[in-house]
């Protein structure tokens, strides 16, 4: 049911952006809705950052994944079990840029006999890395809307990621083929990783039993802005020069729709990208700051070696030494274990 | 126990992970007998200034919650969220994957979807949602909110005491949510309402009270522990005199008192006695901090504190220099991650030295206390222990790695080291099932009661099952450990799965393999079982065991 209302409400913005261009609100949609969203995913994200990060850490909790750092010539595993920032830092980075522990995972199986038996399962780790790192270079990529002259690094991911002319190969003329131009790769791995994600969630039943509408609305969304992104360059080849200064003109903050027109599908696109930024810091999205302040991955293992303060460490009755020789001095010294006050 | 606990066969055939059709929010869980703890008695909760103590029992439709109950969790909840960065991370970034579903020992061994840790953590992070956050309030269900009812608080002590902390879905987390930190606090806020377990509740005041979770006074502390040294003479041949509560002693030594109480944790406890004495280490008991596990953890952080306090407080009455502690798993959870934050700085105290080797434990610079394992390989890389490992052939071992020295601390190689330096025979389980991918006992966190069996059967499934591999593989017949609770559940645990397999914490096989000074023929192993190995190094002439497969005993002859 979840399923279906986040299809409904993903189609319902898309009619949204056409009704939108059909009563001509090109202006709302293409510059003021843009600033709005910017400014809530800004600022939505910064305010909830400040907000975990304002919470105290009492307890020293990391998980510790592999040797600790103890005798001398114990081989410790520095990375797993990090003993100094450094090595956090390290772990860190491996965890959010590589998702080390996404690569970990296996799957159960129950065989008959009532054997259960554990497989290597990578797919959800590599489509999971393929979905978040061509989605970063999707944005990066698009930044050339944002610049001019446009950077040198992100001509540099433009053209690494147009290196193999991805292109559906077209007969052209005289039996020649020719490929459309600038195809990136990254749009059709968010795409295809979008979608390998959205089928896994659909088709494992455990999956989809615990998959709320913030699960499969974000998914969906993602899709349909990847979809209509591909459509409008390739198959409807909207006017990229003036889009640009659409975007130039946002950028210098002098906005001004074009005097060229703009393909409709544009403006379904911008609307759907806005959505995403408007919807992001109030969703689970947000594990985009919060994988940076988890507890559990964050944090040296070492507190037999150094002490880590609790901020708010709690005033508490103790049951004190002599308290409990009160209750027990006779039998003590009947047993012969010593006491501080004879009786 | 009055309640019939299903046959394995029973369990293994019904067994099933496919999800039911309803939507989780719908479905409740049944208190079925077996599967769940008796609630904490009056006294015990009380004892400790507990409050709404009364009578109550979950099978039962009214749980007597106080007028002010909703309001008691709201707050509860909103306080803990301000207090504990973990939770309110973990209550917001949760993105579904699915990675930890069957992760879960509880989940692999009952396949219960509210079991995978993703629901587990659901339970609570549907009525944050649905309580505190806009869309939840408005939208219900569809933005995954709920609200706060009594079915609700049910469901909360159902699975919130099915789940052992053992924080192996936070391994795999690519976020590292830690369904342990979520429970811990799930407790804290259902322990609110006076809903306790009893396995939990009475331990922890009688510790507060009398010094241990077992409720031993001090004479009976002492004699407990006399009364191993009385069968380490018999089976050992020599004497040996600790000491109770001796100033100037240079090391405290404090272990989980289950260590002094049952078999086989006993044999662990001699094992320390007769190591020590190998050793001449200065080291005294004590009967005031006679517990070195904390069942507080289990209850909340300020009850943690309240017993942990002892350690540190008898350490410093007696002017000792550092501490050991003994094997157990959520002790050393504490002792390392809680412990000084709590408690410490102990600046009474100096920064642990073994005596015999001069090691200078620098990785305890700070809360001054040594695992007894650490200790042991310490002596043993120094060849300070005289071994004989063969005297543990008879032994075909595999290791379980608690749940807490693994995940929580990372005691991994230690164990290994002394475990290969005291025995021949060791075979590991396979990789996912060891280190940190280690599966519980299914009775940890304080489930290890005796009313919820079946609950810690299904839960120990997973352990079982590598255990009964290694033991149709390399014919392994003894699981050893570094936990007093895994000793007091992988037996029951053992005997109901693999029965040929028998559990043994590791100081006992190393006092297995120590050649003692003055020590008699030793033909037996430290349970006092005649050995018929052994009995042959020492000149004796064998026994005829009868053999335990064949009804006609005995006609085997010596094999």
């Amino acid at each position: 049911m979840s399923f279906i209302f986040s299809i409904i409400a993903v189609t319902a913005l898309v009619g949204v952006a056409l009704a939108g261009v059909a009563l001509d609100l090109r202006y709302f949609m293409a510059v003021v809705l843009p600033y709005a969203a910017l400014a809530t995913f800004v600022l939505g994200v910064a305010y909830r950052v400040l907000k975990w990060s304002s919470a105290p850490v009492p307890f020293r909790i990391p998980t510790t994944c592999g040797q600790a750092k103890g005798l001398d010539w114990v081989k410790t595993n520095k990375i797993d079990n990090p003993c100094s920032t450094g090595a956090v830092l390290v772990r860190m980075f491996l965890e959010i840029f590589l998702f080390r522990s996404l690569f970990r995972n296996t799957r159960m199986e129950y065989r008959e006999g009532g054997k259960v038996r554990y497989g290597s399962s990578k797919w959800l780790w590599l489509f999971g890395l393929l979905f978040h790192w061509s989605f970063l270079i999707v944005v990066l990529r698009h930044m050339r809307f944002f610049f001019e002259p446009v950077p040198g690094l992100i001509q540099a991911i433009e053209h690494a990621d147009t290196f193999f002319e991805m292109g559906l190969p077209l007969p052209g003329p005289n039996g020649l083929e020719v490929s459309l131009p600038l195809l990136a790769q990254s749009g059709v791995i968010l795409l295809a990783a979008a979608t390998f994600l959205l089928l896994r969630r659909l088709v494992n039943s455990q999956v989809r039993y615990i998959s709320l509408a913030a699960d499969w609305f974000p998914l969906l969304l993602i899709i349909f802005i990847a979809k209509t992104g591909i459509i409008m360059r390739y198959v409807l080849k909207a006017d990229v020069v003036a889009i640009k200064k659409l975007t130039m003109s946002l950028a210098t903050f002098h906005p001004a729709l074009p005097t060229e027109p703009i393909s409709f599908m544009f403006y379904v696109h911008i609307v759907l990208v806005c959505t995403l930024l408007i919807y992001f810091p109030f969703s689970k999205l947000m594990h985009l700051g919060g994988v940076w302040l988890s507890p559990t991955r964050n944090l040296v293992n070492n507190s037999r070696e150094v002490r880590h303060v609790n901020p708010w460490n709690p005033e508490v009755h103790f049951h004190t030494y002599s308290e409990y020789e009160d209750d027990f001095r006779e039998q003590m010294i009947e047993a012969g274990i010593p006491v501080e006050k004879e009786a | 126990m009055a309640t019939q606990t299903p046959k394995p066969q029973e369990i293994l055939t019904t067994l099933g992970h496919q999800p039911p059709s309803e939507n989780w929010m719908d479905t409740k869980p049944e208190f079925r007998p077996g599967m769940y703890c008796h609630p904490v008695k009056i006294a015990s909760l009380e004892g400790m200034g507990g409050k709404y103590a009364r009578e109550w029992a979950p099978a039962e439709p009214d749980w007597k919650l106080p007028a002010d109950w909703k309001g008691i969790v709201k707050e509860g909840l909103k306080d803990r969220l301000n207090r504990f960065r973990s939770f309110q991370v973990f209550m917001d970034i949760c993105v579904r994957c699915g990675a930890c579903a069957d992760k879960c020992h509880f989940f692999i061994g009952t396949g219960d979807p509210k079991n995978m840790p993703v629901l587990r953590a659901e339970l609570i992070r549907s009525v944050y949602r649905g309580e505190f956050k806009t869309a939840g309030k408005i939208l219900g269900k569809l933005a995954g909110g709920r609200k706060l009812t009594e079915e609700v608080i049910k469901e909360w002590f159902y699975y919130f005491f099915q789940c052992t902390e053992c924080r192996r879905c936070s391994v795999f987390c690519p976020y590292g949510i830690d369904t342990a930190e979520i429970t811990i606090i799930a407790r804290e806020i259902i322990n609110l309402l006076g809903l306790q377990i009893d396995w939990i509740g009475t331990p922890v005041n009688a510790c507060y009270h009398i010094g241990n979770h077992l409720g031993l006074k001090p004479h009976t502390f002492k004699e407990n522990i006399e009364y191993l040294l009385s069968d380490v003479e018999e089976n050992v041949g020599i004497t040996i005199e600790p000491t109770f509560n001796r100033k100037g002693a240079e090391i405290l030594f404090v272990t989980p008192s289950g260590d002094v109480f049952a078999d086989p944790g006993i044999f662990t406890c001699m094992g320390y006695l007769v190591l020590f004495e190998h050793l001449g280490l200065d080291y005294t008991w004590s009967t005031y901090a006679s517990e070195g596990g904390n069942f507080g953890f289990f209850t909340n952080n300020e009850t943690m504190k309240r017993l942990n306090y002892k350690m540190y407080a008898e350490a410093k009455r007696l002017g000792v220099k550092w501490i050991l502690g003994g094997e157990c798993g959520h002790m050393w959870r504490v002792v390392h991650q809680y412990m000084d934050t709590m408690n410490g700085p102990a600046d009474h105290l100096e920064v642990p030295k073994n005596p015999l080797t001069g090691t200078v434990f620098n990785n305890a610079k700070s809360t001054k206390m040594v695992h007894v394992t650490e200790f042991t390989a310490d002596c043993i890389k120094h060849n300070k222990l005289k071994l004989d490992p063969s005297r543990n052939d008879h032994y075909t071992v595999t290791w379980h790695d608690s749940c807490n020295t693994s995940r929580g601390m990372g005691f991994l190689e230690e164990p290994r080291y002394v475990l290969n330096a005291v025995c021949n025979n060791f075979y590991e389980m396979p990789d996912t099932t060891i280190r940190e991918q280690t599966f519980c006992c299914g009775s940890g966190s304080g489930l290890n009661a005796g009313e919820n069996m079946e609950q810690r059967m299904r839960g120990g499934l997973p352990r079982a099952n590598a255990v009964r591999y290694v033991h149709e593989k390399h014919g392994v017949n003894l699981l050893g450990n570094i936990c007093a609770i895994d000793r007091a559940s992988l037996k029951p645990l053992m005997d109901y799965w693999v029965p040929e397999v028998a559990v043994a914490g590791l100081s006992e096989l190393v006092a297995n393999a120590l050649i003692m000074e003055g020590e008699n023929a030793r033909s037996t192993n430290l349970r006092g079982e005649e050995i018929n190995d052994l009995r042959e190094e020492a000149g004796l002439e064998p026994i005829d065991f009868p053999d335990p497969d064949e009804e006609g005993a005995g006609e085997e002859g010596e094999e």
